[in-house]
């Protein structure tokens, strides 16, 4: 018996300009588009690990209005959880993303903890981290 | 929410982020505000609503939660002090002692055997001084036991 992560699931104010971040500027693929009462549910993978996809979806999507908005504010606030990429070059990656016009929370650094890292703010406030992938 | 109450929400976080960034430098509430586009009384009622603490309390609480990793790593209490911007070790002390519950020195004399077993990113928000617990749940717990 094995398991694995599939799915993971960031909550965006609004879905295009997150492909635009996920996708163009990070360099992930669109999966698939789903759409369901007005909301839309994006997945994009990588070739990298395939079989894991992340999901956009807004915060009112199957939710009620309080709880959408809850959510909403603890979005844009940044305050939720944080997803961490891994790169081959986390400093090209780094550079790319940057020019997309993200906004960098911290550039490339060797942390006292070992790994080589950045992070990002995406569109909405959620917090991207990219660390470089060891050698293989 | 509407877009204008989204769009000055994400002023004010990026206002926190330059806080949470530029720590060590000598940030005081104008030059936040200007981050958040907002004059700067405007700025410290609005960061307050959001986020439970002034603008110069939420730098402080960063400035001593940095300390607070140096001072785990064996960091002297004036080259703590200093790393994280204060440039008043009277005024770190009190801070500190206030919202850590202990002093500078008491602390760095102490065991951090539960911090040490995390991964020192886990570590860094884990070990985030609150200073007025805001959590509902708590605010529940306490109820709860008074």
């Amino acid at each position: 018996m094995t398991i694995a992560l599939q799915y993971c699931h960031i909550t965006v104010n609004d879905v295009d300009e997150s492909i635009a971040f996920y996708g163009d500027a990070l360099g992930l693929q669109v999966r698939n588009d789903v759409a369901s009462d007005g909301f839309r549910w994006v997945t994009l993978g990588s070739d990298a690990q395939p079989g894991l996809e992340i999901v956009l979806s807004v915060p009112h999507a199957g939710r009620s209005q309080a709880d959408g908005d809850a959510l909403q504010e603890l979005l844009t606030k940044g305050v939720l959880p944080m997803t961490v990429f891994r790169s081959d070059d986390v400093d090209a990656t780094f550079e790319t993303v940057r020019a997309s016009g993200a906004e960098v929370l911290q550039e490339p650094i060797d942390q006292s903890w070992g790994p080589r890292d950045c992070a990002f703010r995406d569109p909405s406030g959620n917090t991207v981290r990219i660390a470089q992938a060891p050698a293989a | 929410m509407t877009p204008q109450e989204l769009e000055n929400l994400a002023h004010l976080r990026r206002a926190r982020d330059l806080i949470d960034r530029e720590y060590a430098k000598p940030l005081d509430v104008p030059i936040m505000a200007r981050r958040a586009l907002m004059s700067p009384a405007h700025f410290s009622r609005r960061f307050r609503a959001a986020y439970g603490e002034t603008p110069y309390s939420s730098l402080m609480t960063r400035r001593i939660e940095r300390a607070m990793a140096s001072l785990r790593a064996g960091v002297s209490v004036t080259d703590a002090c200093m790393e994280v911007g204060c440039t008043s070790l009277g005024s770190f002390s009190s801070r500190f002692a206030e919202i850590v519950g202990d002093t500078p020195t008491a602390y760095r004399s102490h065991e951090h055997d539960a911090v040490k077993a995390m991964p020192a990113c886990v570590a860094k928000t884990q070990t985030r001084p609150v200073r007025n617990a805001s959590s509902r749940i708590g605010e529940a717990t306490r109820g709860a036991a008074a």
